[in-house]
């Protein structure tokens, strides 16, 4: 349902903010009717990015175009974008259906289709008879919603959304992102979505951008990032994984934790260093005679649909997800399916350093 | 006159004793955590008002409805209507025909008009020169905001005479900008003695009570909804009018209240800069009080302002319901 038109693109954005440079040289595409996460801890960049698409920045380099239009110098207000703030930015002195209709009036609407669209966008976001109320007298779940429908309301080609759901508890959460995402669909509205909660961006985009530092480090479908991420960094944020410093002994061959282990991956060159990720469900326990490699329980905590086991190996501790609980100080043999070992160019970056020391030569 | 604000040394004591007291019983009560209740805490305060205010309101309130001899009447009140009523009275009982000699005095009425007035345009001034300088201080781009706040603290720090005789150096005839004028091959100009120059020490002093209310309620705003606003598609000026202006109204009802009912009392500074060719009401009062000694006309008069600002906050009270604006109003 995602159609191929770029409805807006970065080129080339850099901003600088007092001689600190905060995004550096971002190129992104977005495309009609997708929904588009931008991914990464905060200080990454994915903040200032949305507010240079939305107008409240200027990019110290770079064009940001809109239907293939230059848009740089348009000021936010002429801009055919609205935004979900991340505290809602609800006007205090307007009642609800003031607030959503802020945007028609501006727009100089006539005064019974604001009616019928404000009504309409209060049965959308599930707040009737609402209207007259108060914005302060309502919950945050419900700010929520009628920030929604203020920017919905408008009709806009996209809608950008800064970690709107991260004021509420987990379980509203869960909802609105069903809610959001279903709303997205059923609209057809581009959605450029900012958050640094990974499995809200697994949940629901068409597109995650992992960002860092100012720099994007990977554009993708939520499943190929998850399973293919481009470096230690992503592997380490996207999700738990064991992130090992490896050798590729040949093609399909990789030297990690004393033990050479099959794997898919080919194309590094003989004795290459490199980044291996093992996320902790895909490592199996088995027999202690059957493991390719043995290690001994150091710690089991519950986490409700599985136990994560520490299990050291003398070379490195693996930390393991497993429905199945093996006690303390037990031995158990390791084993790992070719396929669920990924393989990655090491990275020279401190920053991204494996969060497992060990496996190393 | 200040005579009378020298307590005797034993109020003083008692004073001293009473809030020493006080505190030994908030100490305790605080250690034993007794259910007292906290309006206990307010009562120095409580004590303070029934002193020095619930009680002289009620002696002007004596005063303005007896005469000299502590029976009742009305006639003060027929003084501020008819500054001459007392005088024609006596002539009345000389025979019907004197009556009609003495036409009505208007003097205190308008003496109230005027001292309105007066206050309403300090009050429509100041609003016009607080605002955007409250406004420009508050720009988080203008690194100079914190700057201009000390700017206009500094002027407060100095005593409200002081500030009001300064400006007759400035203003009067050999003053600093007739100086400058004649320097500059103009011919000097009268500025002192005249209503412009009353207004302009009323603008001056009170100034700072517009501007900082409004500053405060524009810096608490939250920058993100003038964001909003544009991005919802208003201009910067539709985002002032219809965001950031409603959103300052309360600073503004507190300013203007904050102006207006200092400026409507104002006294001293028709006399230092109006050089007595203008009188306020507050002057007014301190003149029946001061100079004719006749407490029961001046104290009608302090019940018929005190009326008048009532009045004037309830409407302000209409503007701006929840009270806002440090519920001055």
């Amino acid at each position: 349902m995602v159609e191929s038109m770029h409805l807006i693109d970065l080129n080339g954005i850099s901003k600088d903010f007092d001689g600190t440079r905060v995004l550096n040289n971002i190129d992104l595409y977005i495309r009609k009717k997708e929904f588009v996460t931008l991914l990464g801890p905060s200080g990454c960049g994915k903040t200032t990015t949305l507010r240079i698409i939305a107008g409240f920045e200027y990019p110290s380099e770079g064009k940001v175009l809109f239907e293939g239009k230059d848009i740089t110098d348009v000021p936010p207000y002429k801009r055919k974008v609205n935004t979900i703030f991340q505290k809602y930015a609800l006007f205090p002195h307007l009642n609800v259906q003031d607030n959503i209709a802020f945007g028609l009036k501006i727009a100089k609407v006539p005064r019974d289709e604001i009616k019928r669209r404000v009504d309409r966008m209060l049965d959308l976001v599930n707040l009737q008879g609402y209207g007259k109320r108060s914005v302060d007298a309502l919950s945050g779940g419900q700010q929520q919603r009628v920030a929604i429908a203020r920017a919905l309301v408008n009709e806009p080609e996209v809608l950008l959304l800064d970690e709107p759901l991260g004021a509420l508890d987990l379980k509203l959460r869960k909802e609105m992102q069903l809610e959001l995402k279903n709303m997205q669909q059923r609209l057809g509205i581009t959605f450029l979505y900012v958050t640094h909660d990974q499995e809200e961006a697994l949940t629901m985009s068409d597109t995650v951008v992992v960002m860092r530092d100012g720099v994007i480090l990977q554009i993708g479908s939520p499943k190929k990032i998850y399973d293919e991420p481009a470096n230690a960094f992503v592997a380490d944020f996207i999700g738990e994984s064991n992130i090992l410093r490896g050798r590729m002994v040949r093609d399909e061959l990789v030297h990690f934790s004393g033990y050479d282990f099959p794997c898919v991956d080919s194309g590094f060159g003989e004795n290459t260093p490199v980044d291996v990720v093992v996320r902790p469900e895909d490592i199996m326990i088995v027999g202690e005679d059957i493991g390719q490699i043995c290690g001994t329980v150091q710690s089991v905590l519950f986490k409700g649909v599985h136990y994560e086991m520490m299990i050291d190996t003398g070379e490195t501790t693996f930390k393991v997800h497993s429905t199945i609980m093996q006690p303390q100080d037990s031995r158990v043999g390791l084993s790992i399916v070719p396929y669920n070992i990924h393989i990655m160019k090491a990275t020279d970056d401190p920053l991204a350093e494996p969060a497992n020391e060990g496996g190393e030569e | 006159m200040n005579r009378g604000l020298l307590l005797p040394s034993w109020t003083l004591w008692a004073l001293g004793a009473g809030f020493v007291l006080f505190v030994a019983l908030c100490v305790l009560a605080v250690r034993k955590n007794h259910g007292m209740k906290r309006s206990f805490f307010a009562s120095p305060y409580t004590v303070w008002m029934v002193v020095f205010t619930l009680i002289p309101c009620v002696l002007i309130g004596y005063y303005a409805l007896t005469d000299a001899q502590g029976a009742f009447t009305l006639d003060n009140f027929a003084n501020f209507w008819d500054s001459n009523h007392t005088v024609n009275r006596m002539y009345k009982d000389m025979g019907p025909e004197m009556s009609v000699l003495i036409q009505r005095g208007t003097v205190n009425i308008d003496i109230l008009i005027y001292s309105t007035w007066m206050a309403l345009l300090c009050t429509v001034i100041c609003l016009f020169m607080g605002y955007p300088a409250a406004y420009f201080m508050t720009d988080r781009q203008m690194k100079q905001g914190s700057t201009i706040v000390v700017l206009f603290i500094i002027p407060m720090w100095m005593n409200f005479l002081l500030r009001t005789v300064a400006w007759m150096t400035l203003l009067e005839d050999q003053g600093l900008i007739n100086q400058i004028l004649r320097a500059l091959g103009f011919s000097g100009a009268h500025l002192m003695y005249n209503n412009g120059a009353v207004l302009l020490g009323m603008v001056y002093n009170f100034l700072p009570f517009m501007v900082f209310p409004i500053y405060t309620s524009l810096n608490k705003m939250d920058r993100k909804l003038l964001e909003a606003a544009q991005d919802l598609g208003a201009n910067p000026v539709r985002t002032f009018s219809r965001v950031t202006f409603p959103l300052s109204l309360p600073g503004v009802i507190s300013g203007i209240t904050m102006v207006f009912m200092p400026s409507v009392t104002t006294f001293f500074i028709p006399r230092i800069l109006g050089g007595g060719n203008t009188m306020m009401f507050g002057d007014l009062i301190e003149n029946k009080f001061l100079t004719e000694n006749n407490w029961g006309v001046g104290s009608a008069l302090s019940l018929v302002m005190m009326v008048l600002i009532l009045l004037s906050l309830s409407v302000l009270r209409k503007a701006d319901p929840e009270g806002e604006g440090g519920g001055l109003v």
